[in-house]
């Protein structure tokens, strides 16, 4: 009851702010309700993955695949794919953000999974280019070794040098 | 060394909004830039890196949720120094600060700043902290606690924000009225590559309100000359170029006034009231043929522009002033037929907005993806003029709203999505307790036979190793017999019992058959006993290794058992709980979305109605205006007429006029016939478009003549010139 009473009081004010011209308080209460509840659902979502990661990915059989550049050269990276047990599980085409995030240090989870313990075939394919639009492509394999705990793999593409290499964490 | 978080995120903007509310932003947004090319720094955890992928493209929420999640899990551990998350402990406080105030989460960021300021820090990283903070309470409008933060830092500022603490400082000074010191500070900054032209700005600013005037002139005039490819900065170029020429003009420095405006670029964002403002200058000196060159190109522009709307009226009024009252009727009736048509557009425009499809339209997604998205809003079935919208959706606190207001739609379509999330979630946990519960019942029965000969096995070992333990002490040889002669021994045994009970019963050569076979025994037991025990202890090792083998099994086994229990079960409460406080958070959010929606939809039609007041007045002005046209030119159409009647009289009269004619039979036709000829013939000789007459050097220009004003005979028609004032208190206002 309190609830609604307080929703309707709300609704009397935001009717009245239409009504007049906005004043500075009515700002900064309404700026500083919404700071609480962008915090609230930050919290909330942080919980949340949680549990999404813990209901679909359980650390026994989670594997998470992460990509990287390693270019200090200038190189925009276009597209990765990625093969584990012999089935395409990623396909990613960057966007320009994307590549400059990368070309700052981000590092793209570009996939999480389930797999068995034990070994895993792990190939990775991409393609990019210079800048001056010279392209450059390459794939390499790697095996991923599955344990009881989760197993995170950084995928660390060197695009001018069409090297790929593979960093277990 | 730390990735400048606020540099990546002061790059990038919409387009068409970030040249109009560059200067709005910009400011204090750039002096992050300084550490754009840093070097990266090498990546010691995984969990940061990819928290930071999503802060490098301005996902702040994301980024807060990951770096949240890895700060909360590293105060969790039990030894959280062996996490590599420790690396990156400093940077990641800092970035979740950082992240909070781009995501206009103040209250937050502070708090997480002043966190690091009290935590036990090097002074460095405190001074670091102290300029973020100090940068929070100048982005709140708080210069004097800005200013009280920034008296925290003592001695070293990190290099990579040492010019930025610098601007900063001098910018709170500004505020608070010590300009003295802020001119001292930005002279300093001066060639300061990552602040370019804004301590320029600044610094010019500031020295005009201090009243070093000739100065500030100067430099604003150094920074005005300049020019670039780049939009962002010739737009600062243009802005300042138009606020210098505003100022003189209203100081009534009009020769000095002109060239600033003429510097400003033809296509940029400024170029409108630049135009408008050039035109004034002309009008105000008397020179109103002057004033029609750039009012004409300023007359063709978009209509929805406020300066092309006052031009629209300036232009026939300019006419008036040269005596071309047709062609100013003319301009006047277009005016109305313009004034008539954007009332109308404004007045659908209030009514979409009351609507609430203005709103609709910013809860749009597509929206924000394409360039200039706020003049493509128009574009959607019933959305308001944007046009019109354009300078208002370019203020900050206009900003602030639409922003909040996105990122309140954002969050109640994450908690939406995550309300589906939360019903597959519960259907996968009922497929995986259907598809369990029926097996481990059986499973649990095999485990437990299983695990009872795996304990056995066990025992077994242990009392194998037992044994051999203790013959490394003590020296067992019957330990190590095979199981044929661990036989033969007992067998023996027995034989010696019998032959001890009854020694008579058996033959010599058979008691010493037995001795015979005993020692042989015992022989072969003790030569062979160390290579026996090596045996003995290899066969444990490799029992070990298989015992090893059997025990990963089995723990895999019981993990793989809890798993799939846990797959299943625990998760009922924290959904239901998690589902609650969604739909809380859903309320709350619809109420706070309708809250700043109102506010954004109030605003809207505020500045849309007072721009249709505008054109009302404008309208009755200009109707006014046109019948004045009219009369006079009907007056002067019927002194032509009376003219040219006596004309027609003299010419019939066949005896010429007596030589000394009156002087007044001649007069009309040299003051007035030709006079009107040459003025209504002058419009058509002014280029419609221009630029050249634009670009008039200073030297061109000329001393204005004294007594050029306009004159006071039709100040009624006369739109008041109001952006040059606007102009004014805008660019004071944009060093914030």
């Amino acid at each position: 009851m309190f609830r609604i009473l307080q929703i309707a009081l709300l609704l009397l004010l935001a009717a009245a702010v239409n009504a007049q011209n906005v004043s500075r308080d009515d700002i900064r209460g309404l700026d500083e309700q919404i700071q609480d509840v962008k915090k609230d659902v930050i919290d909330l979502t942080a919980t949340l993955a949680q549990l999404e990661e813990k209901l679909l990915f359980p650390s026994n059989t989670q594997v998470a695949l992460f990509v990287s550049v390693a270019d200090e050269k200038p190189f925009e990276l276009e597209s990765v794919e990625v093969t584990l047990n012999g089935e395409i599980v990623a396909h990613h085409l960057y966007t320009y953000r994307e590549i400059e995030s990368l070309q700052k240090g981000g590092v793209q989870k570009i996939y999480t999974g389930n797999v068995q313990a034990g070994g895993h075939p792990l190939q990775v394919r991409f393609i990019g280019k210079t800048p001056s639009g010279k392209e450059y492509r390459a794939n390499a394999s790697y095996q991923i070794d599955k344990a009881v705990g989760p197993k995170f793999v950084e995928i660390r593409i060197s695009g001018t040098e069409s090297e790929i290499n593979f960093k277990d964490w | 060394m730390r990735i400048p978080l606020l540099s990546a995120f002061s790059g990038v903007a919409g387009a068409g909004l970030r040249v109009l509310s560059f200067t709005l932003c910009s400011l204090s947004l750039l002096p992050s830039v300084s550490g754009a090319d840093d070097d990266k720094e090498e990546l010691r955890d995984l969990f940061f890196g990819a928290a930071m992928y999503y802060a490098h493209q301005e996902n702040y929420f994301d980024a807060i949720v990951a770096l949240d999640n890895e700060l909360a899990q590293y105060h969790r551990l039990d030894e959280p120094a062996l996490d590599p998350f420790s690396n990156h402990l400093g940077q990641a406080e800092f970035s979740v600060g950082d992240l909070e105030l781009s995501y206009r989460m103040h209250r937050e960021a502070g708090r997480a700043i002043e966190a690091v300021l009290k935590g036990n820090v090097s002074q460095e990283v405190r001074n670091e902290a102290a300029y973020r903070l100090a940068k929070i309470h100048y982005h709140k409008q708080q210069p004097l606690n800005a200013l009280h933060a920034l008296e925290m830092i003592e001695g070293r500022v990190p290099l990579r924000v040492r010019a930025d603490e610098q601007f900063l400082r001098a910018r709170v000074f500004m505020e608070l009225g010590r300009l003295e010191e802020a001119v001292e500070l930005l002279k300093d900054l001066k060639g300061e590559e990552s602040l370019e032209g804004f301590v320029e700005f600044n610094l010019g600013i500031a020295q005009l309100k201090s009243g070093e005037e000739a100065r500030g002139v100067l430099e604003l005039t150094a920074l005005g000359k300049r020019h670039s490819g780049d939009p962002a900065d010739q737009a600062l170029y243009d802005k300042t170029n138009l606020l210098l020429g505003s100022h003189l003009m209203e100081a009534g420095e009009l020769q000095l006034a002109r060239p600033y405006f003429d510097r400003v670029n033809l296509e940029g964002p400024f170029s409108n009231r630049a135009l408008l403002g050039a035109g004034w200058v002309e009008a105000r000196a008397g020179r109103f043929d002057r004033a029609l060159v750039p009012w004409r190109i300023l007359q063709n522009r978009k209509g929805t522009n406020e300066s092309v709307q006052e031009v629209m009226l300036a232009v026939p009024y300019a006419y008036g002033k040269l005596d071309v009252h047709s062609t100013a009727a003319i301009h006047y009736g277009r005016a109305l037929d313009a004034f008539g048509r954007e009332i109308d557009t404004l007045t659908a425009s209030i009514n979409s907005i009351r609507q609430g499809k203005f709103l609709e339209a910013l809860r749009r997604k597509e929206a924000t993806q394409v360039q200039n998205w706020v003049v493509a809003l128009r574009n959607l079935p019933e959305a308001p003029e944007t046009h019109y919208l354009l300078d208002l959706m370019a203020s900050n606190d206009y900003q602030e709203f639409l922003r909040n207001y996105r990122d309140l739609n954002d969050l109640y379509e994450r908690n939406k999505e995550w309300l589906k999330s939360l019903a597959a979630f519960e259907d996968i946990i009922s497929a995986r307790r259907a598809y369990y519960e029926p097996l481990l019942p059986q499973l649990d029965e095999q485990f437990r036979t299983l695990d009872a000969r795996i304990k056995l096995r066990m025992e077994q070992r242990d009392q194998f190793s037992s044994r051999i333990e203790q013959m490394l002490v003590s020296r067992r040889p019957e330990y190590l017999a095979t199981a044929e002669e661990q036989e033969a021994r007992l067998q023996l045994l027995q034989l010696h019992k019998q032959i001890a009970r009854n020694p008579k019963g058996f033959t010599e050569q058979s008691r010493s058959r037995v001795e015979r076979l005993q020692g042989i025994l015992d022989l072969r037991l003790s030569t062979e006993y160390h290579q026996r025990l090596t045996e003995a202890y290899k066969h444990l090792q490799a029992l070990n290794a298989e015992i090893e083998k059997l025990q990963t099994v089995y723990r895999s086994y019981v993990r793989s058992r809890q798993a799939a229990t846990h797959s299943y079960t625990g998760y009922n409460k924290d959904i239901q709980r998690s589902r609650a406080q969604i739909r809380s958070a859903q309320q709350r959010l619809e109420m706070l979305m309708a809250r700043q929606g109102s506010m954004l939809e109030a605003l809207a039609v505020e500045e849309l109605e007072r721009r249709r007041s505008q054109l009302e007045s404008y309208q009755i002005k200009a109707r006014f205006a046109l019948a004045d046209s009219y009369d006079r030119a009907n007056e002067l159409q019927e002194q032509r007429e009376d003219q040219r009647k006596i004309e027609q009289h003299r010419e019939a009269q066949p005896e010429t006029l007596p030589e000394q004619n009156p002087p007044e039979l001649e007069a009309p036709e040299s003051e007035n016939g030709l006079q009107e000829q040459s003025l209504e013939a002058q419009p058509e000789t002014l280029p419609e478009s221009n630029p050249a007459e634009l670009k008039v050097p200073e030297s061109e220009n000329g001393p204005l003549e004294q007594g050029g004003q306009p004159q006071a005979d039709q100040p009624e028609i006369l739109p008041e010139n109001k952006s040059a004032e606007r102009q004014v208190s805008e660019a004071e206002g944009d060093k914030a």
